[in-house]
């Protein structure tokens, strides 16, 4: 390219990006078209885009490409020394240096930690207990996600339902659980969790013990010869839970069985809560008893 | 032997078909219809579903049809609606019995599956097939109820997902009746939603979101399949990172 | 004119020494010194960009009851936060370019300097006397990772709760101090108080930036200060740097790599659709969609998360560490450790302290180039075991196989590509080794010739 064309295309290279960029702002100014966010990415790509070839253009044939040289640098040891030396002549008039030291490394960690402690405000650091407690206490009612109570009879087999404890923030990790009917003759649950599961109903929380995720998938098996069993599954990680067997897992990288609510039906047939969960509710933590959670 | 067996079949078939039927005090042509059907059902269905659809529990050692040592579940009383669901998206024949059925070519004409429909229908009393009116259902219900109930399969957007071993399809090619079916049977992996937990109106509402989700509101631009970060990384990687280092290239590149 | 203003700012400043320094500095032009200034440029379009957006979002977690133009989302519950970033994307003018071009940044971003990082590896640009420089542009990819993951959690979509509760998890299952971490960041358990969105968004529009551009700020200082390095031949050794000056032949190069990452970036946020938040609903602790991903630069966690068999180690009944801990926190603490360890070890090994300038050729030095592309493969195999449910849905690989052979592969193949990269190498040297004779018995031929 001769330098007398390259310096047209330039020209010209600019003028359409001022072209685009008054489009862009055209575009800006019709009020919601269709498709407007793509005329203005177009546009203001477009212009973008020309800027950079004309630069590109004027680089390669307007301005001179010369390599240049130069000697790379050096440490400079000397002046390093200099500058230790310039801090000693500071301390060279105070004879208990070693005293002076300390007094100034604790006032220094005094003050640092006590600009720390406020820190602490930040949350209940220390009440590890509040993490594990729940909504749920022995005759509390079940309701749905319309706060509306749960009988026993809207859970049908191969159904699932979300509830929540009645009266309480259903955005607390506690609050959510999951609910399904399996048949009784299927259930294996341990010993102590036999009254747990009138007609077959079983409740667990929605947070899975991996990573706190909704356990958002039941997996209901039309025909269990062909099929995978009836399974619990945490869609972030696959984590899957036995709600036959109270909760263990069956697959994925859980550690801890999901925790089961104790349930009952009251006497309008509707389900309540008949104690707290078999355990701590969502991910775990250092110390805390998987098999236990307070209310 | 396995000819002499299938003729058995299919004697046995015919007979019960024969004989329900009328018994079910149907009129006359859908007797005849559900007597078409049984001779379909017996040739493509009975090595599975056993005969009269009473189902075979445990995978046998005989060899049916199309040498299938076949094992599926009872028919009696899943009636029109699971017929017509597993028949027309084509789910039904299934050649192996331990795979996860898939939407696939239909195997019979409409003719065929209306007989075959009809004579499930006629093997006990069952569930007939929904009429969903999605006009008249509500969008933000129906989105509700599906981030609720579904997107934990069918990932939020419909474009399918992944259970255990098993994939949860993308919901964009059913039909408003595939859909209104499917929520009541539950089909393979799937929950059930009786009347009791989905109202017909809820789910209409729920039918007006998908049938919207098939081409929702992609103001964005192009829509990169809705299943969001995977297909987004590799848009970053391989249209952005390569064409950014192909430009670093050409500005590295020397002017000859 | 020009040089009017010159001299009045001279005279104020007596800056005009630096400015001389600076226009005749010189860059050694191989295109792989590039990739430092791509992710330099998309940092000004994120800082841009996510200026605009500050302006619309609210950082609040008050629920609200959406009555806005998107039809679908009419009546239902959700966040302030959740709703004010759906009404700067779909009722904000010009609002979802800039959220979109926003978003592919951060991804070039991260990509950027990964791809800067592995090349800074591969050709031993870390060694004496730039680690320093090397420390700070790693703690720089790790500050963007966290601040990426901020982004995306912001927004409080199904997506960002749902990432939030892996955060929190991860959080919990660190040894000792998991709990009372957690509960300091979080203020209660997830999904957290309202306090919690404040600190988010206080750390994802100023301290985490701020952080990075300090950062960034330093990085280069060094840079300047110590001289780009360079690739041996011609004149380049150790002690003469040769490259194009600033001004006047590098510059407008640099500034065409600047507007065409704009170019880039802008288009992508125009045309392609990036996190439609308004497809994915708000958050509810209940809620969850199937196959949640987070961007693709925190892939290689959820693949760490997934890949890890079930198990918590306890006492008794007591929890000690709880699963997530070891692909959520040691993983990523492994491959970050070995990064930070990587110029100490090295000069361990070769005993190597001397100045370098001149860079290596990654065949020429084959046991780093045979070690970091096996520490890759590792990185990048566990990156793609986050993708193996896409691709049981796409392809119908079984999940369970798929996961089973991962396992494998994460032992075998490192091994593999180790001793692949080094015959490569070798090859690669072998066959120059072959052309430099070749040329050497042409030339004494012709010379014989000649002299004939």
């Amino acid at each position: 390219m001769t330098r007398r064309r390259a310096e047209l295309v330039v020209a010209a290279l600019l003028v359409l990006a001022a072209l685009c960029a008054a489009g862009f702002v055209a575009v800006y100014a019709l009020d919601a078209i269709p498709d407007q966010t793509q005329y203005l990415g177009l546009a203001l790509g477009a212009a973008f885009l020309c800027v950079a070839g004309a630069l590109l253009v004027a680089g390669r044939h307007l301005v001179v490409t010369e390599d240049g040289e130069s000697e790379y640098g050096h440490p400079s040891p000397e002046t390093a020394e200099r500058l230790v030396d310039i801090g000693d002549e500071t301390v060279a008039g105070i004879r208990r240096r070693r005293l002076l030291t300390g007094a100034a490394a604790v006032a220094t960690t005094a003050i640092g930690a006590a600009l720390l402690a406020p820190v602490v405000s930040l949350g209940p650091v220390f009440d590890l207990a509040a993490m594990a407690r729940t909504p749920w206490r022995r005759g509390r009612r079940l309701v749905d996600e319309e706060g509306n109570p749960v009988p026993a009879s809207a859970i049908q087999p191969d159904e699932f339902l979300t509830a929540f404890p009645e009266g309480a923030d259903p955005e607390e990790i506690g609050s959510p659980i999951i609910l399904v009917r399996l048949d009784p003759a299927s259930l294996r649950l341990p010993a102590s969790r036999r009254s747990w599961a009138p007609g077959g109903i079983v409740g667990y929380s929605k947070v899975c013990t991996h990573a706190g995720c909704a356990i958002a998938l039941y997996r209901a098996p039309l025909f269990q010869p062909a099929e995978q069993p009836p399974g619990l599954v945490c869609p972030c990680h696959y984590s899957t839970f036995d709600p036959a067997t109270g909760g263990t897992v069956v697959f994925g990288p859980a550690g801890r069985a999901l925790p089961q609510l104790p349930l009952r039906i009251d006497r309008q047939g509707n389900l309540r809560a008949g104690g707290t969960f078999s355990g701590p509710v969502g991910p775990s933590w250092w110390g805390v008893r998987r098999g236990r959670a307070t209310s | 032997m396995r000819r002499a067996a299938l003729v058995l079949l299919a004697a046995a078939a015919l007979f019960v078909a024969l004989t329900a039927a009328p018994a079910r005090g149907d009129s006359t042509p859908r007797s005849a219809l559900a007597g078409r059907g049984a001779e379909l059902y017996a040739e493509n269905c009975s090595s599975c579903h056993g005969i009269a659809g009473a189902g075979i529990g445990a995978p046998s050692t005989v060899h049916g049809v199309g040498d299938v040592a076949g094992f599926g579940p009872s028919l009696r009383g899943v009636g029109a609606l699971a017929a017509d669901f597993y028949l027309r998206t084509g789910y039904m024949p299934l050649r192996n019995p331990s795979v996860q059925p898939r939407r696939s070519k239909v195997e019979f004409s409409p003719d065929q599956i209306r007989a075959l429909v009809a004579y499930v229908a006629s093997l006990a009393p069952g569930p007939g097939i929904p009429t969903p009116h999605p006009a008249r259902g509500s969008l933000s219900e129906g989105m509700s109820l599906f981030v609720q109930n579904c997107a934990g399969c069918h990932q939020a957007a419909a474009a399918g997902g992944y259970v255990p071993d098993a994939v949860a399809p993308p919901l964009g090619p059913n039909s408003p009746r595939d859909i209104a079916e499917a929520v009541r049977i539950g089909p393979n992996l799937m929950p059930r939603f009786s009347q009791s937990r989905l109202t017909d109106a809820q789910l209409d509402s729920l039918i007006a979101y998908l049938l919207y989700a098939r081409h929702p509101d992609d103001r964005g631009g192009v829509a990169l399949g809705h299943v969001g970060p995977v297909p987004e990384g590799l848009v970053a990687w391989l249209v952005a990172g390569v064409v950014l280092v192909g430009v670093c290239i050409t500005i590295a590149r020397r002017p000859a | 004119m020009i040089r009017a203003i010159a001299r009045v700012l001279e005279e104020r400043t007596h800056a005009a020494p630096f400015g001389l320094k600076a226009l005749r500095y010189l860059f050694p032009d191989h295109w792989s010194f590039l990739l430092g200034e791509v992710a330099l440029y998309t940092f000004i379009v994120l800082v841009g960009t996510g200026t605009y957006l500050a302006l619309f979002f609210h950082p609040s977690t008050a629920q609200v009851v959406y009555h806005g133009s998107y039809a679908p989302l009419d009546g239902m519950q959700m966040t302030e936060a959740y709703r004010s970033t759906v009404h700067l994307s779909l009722d904000v003018r010009a609002g979802l370019l800039m959220r979109q071009t926003h978003h592919w940044a951060a991804d070039v971003f991260v990509a950027a300097i990964a791809v800067h990082l592995m090349r800074i590896v591969f050709t031993g640009a870390f060694r004496k006397p730039r680690e320093l420089t090397y420390y700070v542009g790693l703690t720089i990819l790790g500050l963007a990772l966290l601040e990426g993951y901020l982004g995306y959690s912001l927004v409080d979509d199904l997506l960002s709760g749902m990432g939030l509760a892996i955060g929190y998890g991860v959080a919990l299952s660190l040894p000792f101090i998991g709990a009372n971490v957690a509960q300091l960041i979080w203020g209660g358990p997830v999904p957290g108080t309202a306090d919690f969105w404040s600190r988010m968004y206080i750390t994802h529009v100023f301290l985490l930036p701020l952080a990075i551009a300090t950062l960034i700020a330093i990085h280069l200082a060094l840079v300047a200060s110590l001289h780009h390095t360079q690739f041996g031949g011609g004149r380049r050794s150790e002690r003469r740097l040769v490259g194009l000056p600033a001004l006047p032949s590098y510059a407008p190069r640099s500034l065409a790599l600047m507007f065409t990452v704009f170019a880039v970036l802008f288009l992508l946020g125009g045309l392609v659709q990036i996190n439609p938040i308004w497809l994915w609903g708000p958050y509810h602790v209940a809620d969850g969609t199937n196959g949640a991903q987070p961007d693709w630069y925190l892939g290689w966690l959820i693949g760490a998360l997934r890949l890890m068999p079930a198990f918590d180690v306890t006492i008794l009944d007591y929890t000690v560490i709880p699963n997530p801990f070891w692909g959520g926190a040691l993983f990523p603490s492994v491959v970050f450790g070995t990064l930070y360890a990587w110029p100490s070890i090295e000069r361990r090994f070769s005993g190597d302290r001397v100045r370098h300038n001149l860079l290596d050729r990654p065949r020429d030095v084959r046991w780093r180039t045979a070690t970091a592309a096996a520490f890759l493969s590792w990185v990048l195999l566990i990156f793609m075991a986050g993708s193996a449910d896409r691709a049981y849905i796409l392809f119908g690989w079984s999940y369970e196989t798929q996961l089973q052979i991962y396992r494998v592969l994460v032992f075998v193949l490192p091994p593999v590509v180790f001793w692949l990269t080094l015959k490569i190498c070798d090859e690669l040297r072998r066959n120059e080794e072959v052309e430099r004779h070749r040329h050497e018995a042409e030339d004494e031929a012709r010379a014989a010739a000649n002299r004939v």
